[in-house]
């Protein structure tokens, strides 16, 4: 097993040095940074060229990569544009846990940004998923033993209705009936903006009434995937022979459901779950974006939209990192939970 | 045996002498039995007639004309479904919309089956260090959320494809943008159906009478092989076109997608959050048209999948 591991961590190491490389390039060429940078007045060219310079803009892609990458303080740099190299680089490099300081924002450290942001995200994404696997598992197992009847249908239905939803419709519905017109109607409705009410301050009370939209919109979205796709495990499972021996045994129904048949329903369950974090980051955008929460996904949006090459960088690859990483982590737990699977 | 009815052996008989259906007409079978399916198709041609006959009715100039002083008007009489920010008529754009987003939706798919067609079908057929390569590359590409790959590229193309005329028609260059890079961010799924394909299909026999034969690799790959694994590049394609018209909504909606005045129904929804109490209806047509289109296309995918399984069994009644 520790080889196993030790191995899959070798092979990551080329897969991200790959998309690293592929992102760079094409984060490098999608717009000027300096283009934002003077705010209303327009930049004077020598200003320009000078601040190129400094940001190490004027250098050719692979050098900009390899300095993103291991740091230039090996190196020298010319800052004051003689064309003679004087001063040592400071940087670290992404291998050493320096992310570059940012384009945009007054040079604030990239690594700092991120995770003031970071929480954020974390706060409605694992909440949601908790929520999603719960009445996934429910529904799922529930349509799955009364197959064929009217609440499978029911579900099945609705689930499939649900899956094909683009997140911004449930979003926006759900922002429409509990937001504005329980407003009208003059019932307690909910908060559509934010974080946090900004004259009731950030309280924790706050936060989580503005945070139900949100994981509301994420769960429909999700939930219908994975109870569709646990009410399809769950039948598999019940046709077992195993499942027909712990019946005949006398065991009743309850036992039979939770003992034998749920731990290998709900064992794919955890594949999809650590293959969907991409997913899951994706649908950040989108959702923090239409109710405007401070998070990740935003982030983004709003860094990427003005060119600032190092914080994009960042949360690109932390989530390259975290996608590898789960799907490792996928496949110990997998490994762990069901003992017919040897890795070697 | 013995309890065989004389009725059943001479019914039996009958059986046997009808002719055996073709593939075909089984698939045409087995697909109209999955009544979803059917209404799917059905939605599917209702809004397609939507989209291409609407523009009988309204012209393009109608739905890119802007006049700020019926600005987000609600749904009357003259404007069924109401103005937008600019005072243009929802209605007229939904239409124009939605034969771009249609568009995108098929034309990215072309470009996700030629792409991942190719890189399956090379690594599959020639294995070894080939598809050692072609494969790392494939995982490396799965490994960034597609989302964030394609803002990513839609800034790095935007702006940088000039407006082509086709077909008497403008088309912002936005467009192609996306169709090329919905189809290069989606392809991985396919080619990794269609490596697995070959993988399997290339140590049967008919492909080692071909290469006996002297038949070249490539003949080999699109003639032989390729046709049958048509059924799954099939199924996985029509669910991809609702994959790529939600992912043209997504871009669109976050403001890096088809820029206006060039109407689609995901860019229709850019900043509608912003009108949520003054003007839903900035959204609500858009929103359902492509709820509709998307859940039609999966239906239709889902029929194709039953009706494309050789080993599913009809009842030929």
């Amino acid at each position: 097993m520790t080889r196993y591991i030790i191995r899959r961590i070798l092979q990551a190491i080329p897969l991200l040095f790959i998309i690293s490389v592929l992102l760079f390039v094409l984060m490098i060429n999608t717009g000027d940074p300096l283009a934002t940078m003077g705010g209303r007045k327009a930049t004077r060219p020598e200003d320009r060229a000078r601040l190129a310079r400094q940001l190490g803009l004027d250098q050719p892609i692979y050098k900009q990569y390899i300095y993103w990458l291991i740091g230039n303080d090996w190196a020298l740099i010319d800052m004051d544009g003689d064309g003679i190299l004087e001063t040592p680089g400071s940087r670290l490099g992404v291998l050493r846990g320096d992310f570059g300081n940012s384009l945009i924002s007054r040079g604030k450290a990239v690594i700092e940004i991120i995770w003031d942001r970071l929480p954020n995200t974390l706060i409605l994404m694992i909440p949601a998923e908790i929520i999603v696997i719960i009445v996934s598992l429910i529904v799922g197992i529930y349509s799955a033993l009364r197959q064929y009847s009217l609440i499978d249908h029911t579900v099945t239905a609705l689930s499939f209705i649900g899956y094909s939803m683009p997140i911004f419709f449930v979003a926006l519905v759900s922002m429409y009936i509990f937001g504005v017109n329980f407003k009208r109607w003059g019932l307690p409705y909910l908060p559509t903006v934010g974080m946090f009410d900004p004259k009731m301050g950030k309280t924790t009370v706050q936060i989580i009434w503005h945070m139900i939209l949100p994981i509301f919109s994420m769960t429909v979205i999700t939930a219908a995937g994975y109870s569709r796709f646990v009410r399809s495990q769950m039948l598999e499972v019940i046709s077992e022979d195993y499942i027909r021996t712990a019946r005949s045994k006398g065991l009743p129904q309850r036992l039979v459901i939770s003992r034998h048949a749920l731990k290998n329903a709900a064992l794919p369950l955890v594949t999809i779950v650590g293959l969907d974090v991409p997913l899951l980051l994706a649908g950040a955008v989108v959702t923090e974006t239409i109710f405007a929460w401070p998070g990740m996904g935003r982030l983004f949006i709003d860094h990427l939209s003005r060119s600032d090459t190092p914080v994009v960088m960042g949360i690109l690859m932390m989530i390259s990192v975290a996608v590898v990483f789960s799907q490792l982590i996928t496949d110990i737990i997998y490994a762990w939970l069901d003992p017919r699977i040897r890795y070697t | 045996m013995a309890a065989l009815a004389e009725a059943d052996v001479i019914r039996l008989q009958e059986e046997l002498k009808a002719k055996p259906l073709t593939p075909g007409q089984l698939i045409k079978l087995r697909f109209l039995r999955h009544k979803m399916a059917v209404l799917g198709a059905i939605m599917l041609l209702v809004l397609i007639l939507y989209a291409f006959g609407g523009a009988l009715v309204y012209s393009e100039a109608e739905a890119n004309f802007t006049d700020t002083k019926i600005r987000l008007n609600p749904p009357s009489a003259e404007h069924p479904f109401g103005t937008d920010t600019v005072g243009r008529d929802i209605l007229a754009r939904t239409i124009y919309g939605g034969q771009i987003s249609l568009l995108i939706g098929l034309s990215a798919v072309v470009v996700e089956v030629i792409v991942g067609v190719l890189i399956g079908a090379i690594a599959g057929y020639y294995g070894g260090w080939i598809d050692g390569l072609l494969m790392r590359f494939t995982e490396a590409m799965f490994n960034i959320p597609q989302l964030f790959l394609l803002l990513v590229m839609a800034k790095f193309f935007g702006g940088k494809i000039p407006t082509i005329t086709f077909l008497n028609r403008e088309f912002s260059g936005s467009v192609i943008v996306i169709i090329v890079i919905i189809g290069i961010t989606s392809w991985m799924y396919l080619a990794r159906i269609v490596r697995a394909n070959f993988l399997s299909l290339k140590e049967r026999e008919f492909v080692l009478a071909a290469h006996t034969t002297g038949t070249s690799n490539l003949s080999i790959i699109f003639n032989h092989i390729l046709p049958n694994s048509i059924a799954p590049i099939i199924v996985s394609g029509t669910l991809s076109v609702a994959n790529a018209i939600i992912s043209e909504a997504y871009i669109s909606f976050l403001g890096l997608g088809v820029q206006p005045p060039t109407a689609t129904w995901g860019n229709m929804l850019e900043g509608a959050y912003n009108y949520i109490e003054t003007a839903p209806w900035l959204w609500i047509s858009p929103g359902i048209l492509i709820v509709l289109t998307v859940l039609s296309i999966n239906f239709v995918g889902d029929g194709l999948r039953d009706a494309l399984d050789p080993h599913a069994i009809v009842e030929a009644k």
